[in-house]
């Protein structure tokens, strides 16, 4: 869906001549197409509206009154505030965790992608094709059929239950080094390359200053992937980690949620979904914020330069 | 069959059970350092003095206040507390951390269904090796009988679930519904009541292992029949044929909700009254006191309804102890903390924060009997908790695959919810499965 206007975006932008004069006059509108996009939008827009219309309300008006509408009480405030401080404020920790497993892991995730990929579209070396023959296949494996020799693996050396554990495996990101090793053949021109080796530039040197700036769309999408795939990560950190003090906010909130199903628990379904709504406020920043990297960066591989 | 073999057999098939995907386990049945065959009370008050840490995997959240006071008591002991997640969850972590052979708890909380599936693999230790055996007669019969594996114990009854019916007074007043007795009028009284108020269910049924294999012990069927690795699985007999009969009628009628069990939907319905009853078990009340506020003062107790006019016949739904793991490496700390939170001091906390116990000592007490329950009217409610407590019906055992039985139940059972074919197809579907699963494991599945 997203990818299309995207295209023609990137296409305009390239200054390839549009492919029906149409395309310049002023857009005329589809019925069919407004529809579709509006459906789409009412799709997107109401689980959000449900959150934060639910986060408003007190337990009681969560479960007692209309979910699209506002309850009696406007308890958003007092929601924030119990989601600080239930279990001695262990939702900061939370937030804590999480923002240091992504910055870490997709930082860390993206960095190597980034030279990997680049080294990948770069150097001409024997066993190339079978690199990309792994890589494929890592792309083709769901992350959640390698969780399990993934904890044996970690158990073996002791790294179970520590931060390591949710850090390392969000370090490899096969996608993201498929994407830059595509965008790396494209968008670094091979002749700059030759030009600053001839001018005795080192290899580090080419690629922290001449590649990295031409691959910033691609690594800011990479970026992104890692981004979101972080910040969402559950299952890893559900059967690496019993310590509820290095949760991320997906498996503390999951943790939280799982009390009601339990003899004599606490259910404190308000305070899981205002936490819901406090934990995607970043992702949803972060998105509005790099949209535009995050678009030209999708377009890059499906339009031929 | 050699012990090793049935137990790398049952190792593996574990992991497989447990866990995401099937995977070689690294189980080679080394039990690590050798017990003593008899730890003494002398031992037990050593270790006590010697301290030491423990960590234990409990999702209960009244072990909280145990885990503290033991710590008071014992100060050289430090007990680092862990909820692993509940259930099965836990199971899956426990059972990775026992194929791993790292990360291990001293002492977990594990289901009464599940534990015979930990038992027969020797992922848990023989209390016996304790003196465990001279407590005999302190726990209720049923649960007693739930720890056991022959004449091994593998765990601590911590609480108990003698199964009664749980029901909205408003509800049944306004609609002028008398409490059922029998399962026949509780089939009556769910066709009245959504007749009056086309909203209102008697009670939520999407298909639920627990429940069912509950009902069944309580008209008498004994489908799992189970010695050393002979098996057996058999839901052709009386008591498994009374309930999918008598159950088929409310889901033909379309009597039963679909809300799914533990949801806010259900939590929702028990609060608002469209959910009307729930037949279950006896921690039900702290559970409705906290999850569906907005009917307080409505709720009452009443003895499970009966397959035989003016029988007396129960069930267990629910309920777990605590097990020391084969491989933990302080397990004469791990019994000490174990008697205290079933036996001792412990179980009494516990009871006072709500949970149910599993205690003769603490059920027949006057204070445990006399409490009213605000929350239901100022009703006396474990007065009928208890009854039903010596009340259920004896000789039930669940299968030493149970958590794999259960996984599939959804596949088999659960059809016949959503009317695909009926609960008898159904029930013979689960049979299949779980006869065929039990013989790929190694077991002699009858």
């Amino acid at each position: 869906m997203t990818a299309t206007p995207t295209v023609r975006a990137a296409a305009r932008r390239s200054g390839r001549p549009p492919l029906k004069p149409t395309a310049r006059q002023p857009r005329r509108r589809s019925a069919v197409l407004t529809v579709v996009t509006g459906v789409m939008l009412v799709y997107a827009i109401l689980p959000l509206a449900w959150l934060f219309i639910s986060a408003t309300k007190t337990q009681e008006d969560l479960l007692g009154t209309f979910g699209l509408w506002f309850g009696g009480e406007f308890a958003l405030f007092d929601n924030i505030a119990d989601t600080f401080t239930y279990q001695d404020g262990i939702f900061g920790r939370w937030v804590l965790n999480t923002v240091i497993y992504v910055v870490v892991g997709a930082g860390g995730a993206t960095l190597l992608a980034a030279l990997a990929g680049y080294g990948l579209a770069k150097f001409d070396f024997r066993g190339r094709r079978a690199v990309f023959a792994v890589v494929l296949g890592g792309i083709a494996v769901p992350p959640t059929a390698l969780a399990v020799p993934t904890f044996l693996l970690f158990a073996k050396m002791g790294l179970t239950d520590t931060p390591w554990a949710v850090i390392i495996p969000s370090l490899v990101s096969p996608f993201g080094l498929y994407l830059m090793w595509t965008y790396s053949t494209e968008a670094v021109p091979n002749e700059i390359l030759e030009s600053a080796r001839c001018d005795g530039a080192g290899e580090f040197r080419i690629f922290f200053k001449l590649a990295l700036p031409l691959l910033a769309p691609g690594l800011v999408t990479v970026l992104l992937f890692n981004l979101v795939a972080a910040w969402n990560n559950f299952f890893m950190p559900l059967i690496m980690l019993k310590n509820a003090d290095l949760y991320p906010l997906t498996l503390g909130l999951y943790s939280w949620n799982r009390q009601a199903n339990t003899v004599g628990g606490d259910v404190v379904f308000d305070l899981v979904i205002t936490g819901s709504l406090l934990t995607i406020i970043p992702l949803t920043v972060a998105f509005l914020m790099l949209q535009r990297y995050w678009q030209s960066g999708l377009a890059a591989g499906s339009v031929k330069q | 069959m050699s012990i090793t073999r049935r137990r790398a057999l049952l190792g593996a098939a574990l992991s497989i059970t447990l866990m995401a995907t099937g995977c070689s386990g690294s189980d080679d049945g080394d039990d690590g350092a050798a017990t003593p065959t008899t730890v003494t009370e002398a031992d037990i008050a050593a270790a006590l003095e010697a301290g030491g840490n423990l960590t234990v995997w409990a999702w209960d959240t009244t072990i909280t206040k145990v885990a503290a006071d033991f710590q008071t008591k014992y100060p050289k002991v430090k007990i680092n507390l862990t909820n692993a997640g509940t259930g099965n969850d836990q199971y899956t972590a426990l059972q990775n951390a026992i194929t791993a052979g790292t990360g291990i708890p001293d002492v977990a909380q594990i289901e009464y269904y599940a534990l015979p599936q930990f038992a027969l693999a020797k992922s848990v230790a023989d209390l016996n090796t304790y003196g465990a055996a001279s407590l005999d007669g302190t726990f209720t019969p049923g649960t007693w009988n739930a720890v056991h594996a022959g004449d091994k114990i593998y765990g601590f009854p911590i609480d108990s679930g003698p199964m009664a019916l749980f029901y909205n007074k408003e509800v049944f007043d306004k609609h002028g519904i008398a409490v059922p007795t029998t399962w026949e009028e509780y089939a009556a009284a769910a066709d009245k009541l959504h007749k009056a108020d086309p909203k209102a269910y008697i009670t939520s049924d999407s298909g639920d292992a627990g429940f069912t294999t509950s009902l069944i012990w309580q008209a008498g069927g004994k489908p799992y029949t189970v010695s050393g690795t002979e098996v057996g699985v058999d839901f052709a007999d009386p008591g498994s044929t009374k309930f999918a009969t008598q159950w088929q009628k409310l889901i033909d009628a379309k009597l039963l909700s679909p809300v799914v069990g533990w949801t806010d939907e259900w939590y929702k319905g028990l609060g608002d009254g469209t959910i009307a009853t729930l037949v279950t078990g006896a921690w039900m009340p702290s559970n409705l006191e906290k999850g569906a506020a907005a009917a307080n003062g409505k709720w009452r107790v009443a003895p499970m309804p009966q397959w035989e006019a003016g029988g007396k016949a129960t069930a267990e739904n629910g309920g777990s102890s605590l097990a020391i793991p084969e491989k933990s490496a302080n397990k004469t700390l791990a019994y000490a903390f174990l008697k205290y939170a079933a036996v001792d001091e412990g179980a009494q906390t516990r009871i006072d924060d709500g949970a149910f116990p599993a205690t003769t000592k603490h059920l027949a007490a006057p204070e445990f009997k006399n409490k009213e329950f605000p929350y239901f009217g100022g009703q006396k409610v474990n007065e009928v908790l208890a009854e039903s407590a010596g009340q259920v019906v004896t000789g039930w055992s669940y299968l030493p695959f149970q958590v794999y039985a259960n996984s599939i139940y959804g596949d088999t059972v659960g059809k016949a919810y959503l009317g695909q074919g009926t609960l008898t197809d159904g029930l013979k579907s689960w049979q299949d499965a779980s006869v065929k699963y039990g013989q790929e494991q190694g077991f002699t599945v009858k």
